[in-house]
């Protein structure tokens, strides 16, 4: 889960990261009661929206009057903001968060992830901040400082300590500053069950100050249960609604621009079938993992949803069996075909336990539609085919 | 031979009442694999399945010999459960358990191991030699003896490699699901180094994802230390950038942990690698009729 940048500082002030003093607004009006309160003579408005570039996109604006305020908060709310991680459709923005300006002399880049590999969160630090740290990471590695952190002990003083010389950070009280926030930045990440942390820039300031200019994070999903308050922070809005409603039925479903709906159980069977459309000459139009749990109202509720995308023009139903009994879910097709009208043709291989009682099932139906595939590289083939008219 | 689990290696249950643990130890114990009891705190002196229920791994250990945990508790104590088996003395903890937090599973790999215990999972299938033993909540019957060693990120692309490498008429020795997680128990290469050490094995499997660059090691790993034909499938190579999917594990960004940038590694490193998971069987066919 991820949230709001607005929100992701409210975290960080409540673990002492220090950042500019903001407030959100979600009408005009609001914008300038948020710059009147704030006091000053120039504001950031910022749109508040999941994804990076907003920058670039035309989502973040400077105002040196509160009638300027208020006229940006009026463009950017309601608009819709196209960055490169929003895809071409954008996203529509809801609420602004009007921040104090703030005295820029440098431009950091400050993160915490999981690092696999060392089992560890590593802290990430760059002197390139502003910068996509991918494209940094890429063209010019040497230039992010990485320091892994044992959670068993904790931040340490070494860990500062490489951070704030390998930044070249030299004035003893901007190295204390510095390695306070990275250490309280830690303790957010640890504490949060975060997956990740951005802070990019993160600026100091003319008079030597380090503040979160941005702030991203994301959440494991697994671990939310025992933070209620970050659940709370959630925006439905920012979800696709069709992946919302499929995971309230136990699929994972995430739409792509193909034209064969997949129904598979398993995540990697499910990557794997796309995958074989595409080597037998076919589009995927969606990924769907149906669970270890599927019954007739879930296979039902993946027709429907899939059928929502009117690109399709054939579903493969790739079912190996394992503790899914491949009867229940012939069932379920069958059943499927009653509550949604299925209208393209839909290619079933089921495999592995009880497939034989599965194909009778299915024979017996006998409806149109429904072809009968043996294994996955048939399946595959067929539903290609059925695609293109074949 | 096999690898870690054959049909003498005693298995205890953590979390052996509850619903999902009672219904794949059964699974387990019809497949022939010895379960010799299991742990549910407050339940200790029952007997469950016809085995003896402890309330801790010590007394469970203690009183069965057993070296193998197949554990089954709740997410939420998933952790607290892998480090009880680690301090028991439990050699191998197979977490089928899926949902565990992160930061959860960090700590306690970390104390398995420093006491010495491996891992495999969370969120996997679990482990099966053929015809011996099975640990987890694969379907048994589609893992026919043999000599090939299978070793999988995904579940469901266990059973399907498995499934194929059984059509074309060879078997199975063991097969691994080392699941898809962010943190993870034994991974391809400790499991490609005991398969080059069984002598049954022939050939080996391996089947990858995106995300991460546990291939990238592995195929690094199989260019110095692996004599025996691999071959590979990575899932995925149709998925978007920056999507999850399904596992936490399957989500690329940028340029790292690619689908191509791992075939193209293994491949260098001299495994078949086949492009879709249909091809697994035809692979293995070609790979050992050499």
């Amino acid at each position: 889960m991820n949230i709001h940048e607005y929100q992701a500082k409210q975290i960080f002030q409540k673990y002492g990261v220090p950042t500019p003093r903001g407030i959100v607004a979600n009408t005009p009006d609001d914008a300038v009661k948020a710059a009147q309160e704030l006091g000053g003579s120039i504001w950031v408005v910022k749109a508040q929206i999941h994804a990076g570039g907003r920058g670039l996109g035309g989502g973040v604006k400077l105002a040196k009057s509160t009638d300027e305020v208020k006229e940006l908060a009026g463009e950017i709310l309601g608009m819709t903001l196209v960055t490169h991680q929003t895809g071409p459709e954008g996203k529509l923005v809801q609420k602004v968060y009007i921040e104090e300006g703030a005295d820029i002399k440098d431009e950091l880049y400050l993160g915490v992830v999981l690092d696999r590999a060392k089992e560890m969160p590593v802290i990430m630090a760059s002197t390139e901040g502003g910068m996509d740290i991918e494209t940094v990471a890429e063209k010019t590695p040497e230039k992010i400082i990485k320091v892994a952190v044992d959670p068993a002990v904790g931040f340490q003083g070494f860990h500062g300590r490489e951070l704030v010389f390998g930044l070249g950070i030299t004035d003893k009280a901007e190295q204390r500053k510095f390695i306070e926030f990275a250490n309280a930045l830690y303790t957010v990440y640890m504490e949060n069950d975060a997956e990740m942390i951005e802070i990019n820039p993160l600026i100091k300031t003319g008079s030597g100050a380090f503040l979160a200019l941005d702030g991203k994070m994301g959440f494991d999903d697994s671990a939310l249960y025992r933070h209620p308050e970050i659940e709370e922070m959630r925006d439905i809005s920012e979800e696709d609604p069709d992946e919302r409603e499929a995971s309230q039925y136990g699929l994972s479903y995430i739409a792509l621009d193909g034209e064969i709906g997949c129904m598979v159980n398993g995540a990697g069977l499910a990557m794997g079938t796309m995958d074989t459309i595409n080597y037998m000459g076919g589009t995927p139009a969606n990924f769907l993992d149906v669970g270890g749990s599927a019954n007739a109202e879930t296979v039902a509720k993946g027709f429907e949803i899939i059928l929502k995308n009117p690109n399709v023009k054939a579903i493969f139903v790739n079912i190996f069996g394992g503790i899914v009994r491949c009867d229940r879910i012939a069932n379920g097709i069958l059943e499927a075909t009653k509550l949604v009208d299925v209208n393209v043709p839909v290619i079933v291989r089921l495999d592995g336990t009880n497939a034989a009682e599965a194909a009778e099932i299915l024979k017996n139906a006998n409806i149109d539609n429904v072809i009968a595939a043996t294994d996955l590289g048939d399946g595959a083939k067929k539903a290609v085919e059925a695609a293109k008219g074949v | 031979m096999s690898i870690l689990v054959n049909k003498d290696t005693k298995v205890i249950v953590q979390g052996f009442t509850g619903g999902e643990g009672t219904f794949h130890a059964e699974q387990c114990m019809a497949y022939g694999t010895k379960i010799v009891g299991g742990v549910t705190p407050n339940k200790g002196g029952q007997t469950h399945l016809g085995q003896p229920v402890f309330n801790t791994v010590k007394e469970a250990v203690a009183s069965t010999g057993a070296t193998v945990s197949m554990v089954f508790v709740p997410p939420a104590f998933v952790a607290d459960a892998v480090m009880e088996a680690a301090d028991a003395g439990i050699e191998l903890a197979v977490i089928i358990t899926e949902g565990a937090p992160v930061r959860d599973m960090q700590a306690a790999k970390a104390y398995a191991t420093k006491h010495g215990m491996m891992t495999i999972g969370p969120n996997c299938p679990g482990i099966i030699t053929a015809d011996e033993c099975k640990i987890g909540i694969m379907p048994g019957n589609i893992f026919k003896k043999g000599n090939v060693g299978l070793i999988s990120k995904s579940g469901t692309l266990t059973y399907e490699g498995a499934n194929q490498v059984c059509n074309e008429g060879y078997g199975i020795t063991t097969a691994v699901g080392i699941g898809g997680d962010p943190i993870i128990g034994l991974s391809y290469k400790q499991l490609l180094a005991m398969f080059e050490a069984d002598p049954e094995t022939e050939a080996i499997v391996m089947i990858g994802e995106i995300g991460g660059d546990l291939e990238i090691q592995a195929a690094a790993f199989i260019k110095e230390n692996i004599t025996k034909p691999v071959v590979a499938f990575i899932a995925g190579q149709t998925a978007p950038a920056g999507k999850r999917m399904g596992h936490a594990g399957a989500i690329i960004s940028g340029s790292a942990g690619t689908a191509k940038e791992k075939m193209d590694a293994l491949e260098a490193a001299g495994v078949k690698v086949v492009v879709s998971p249909a091809e697994i069987g035809k692979a293995v066919k070609e790979v050992l009729s050499k």
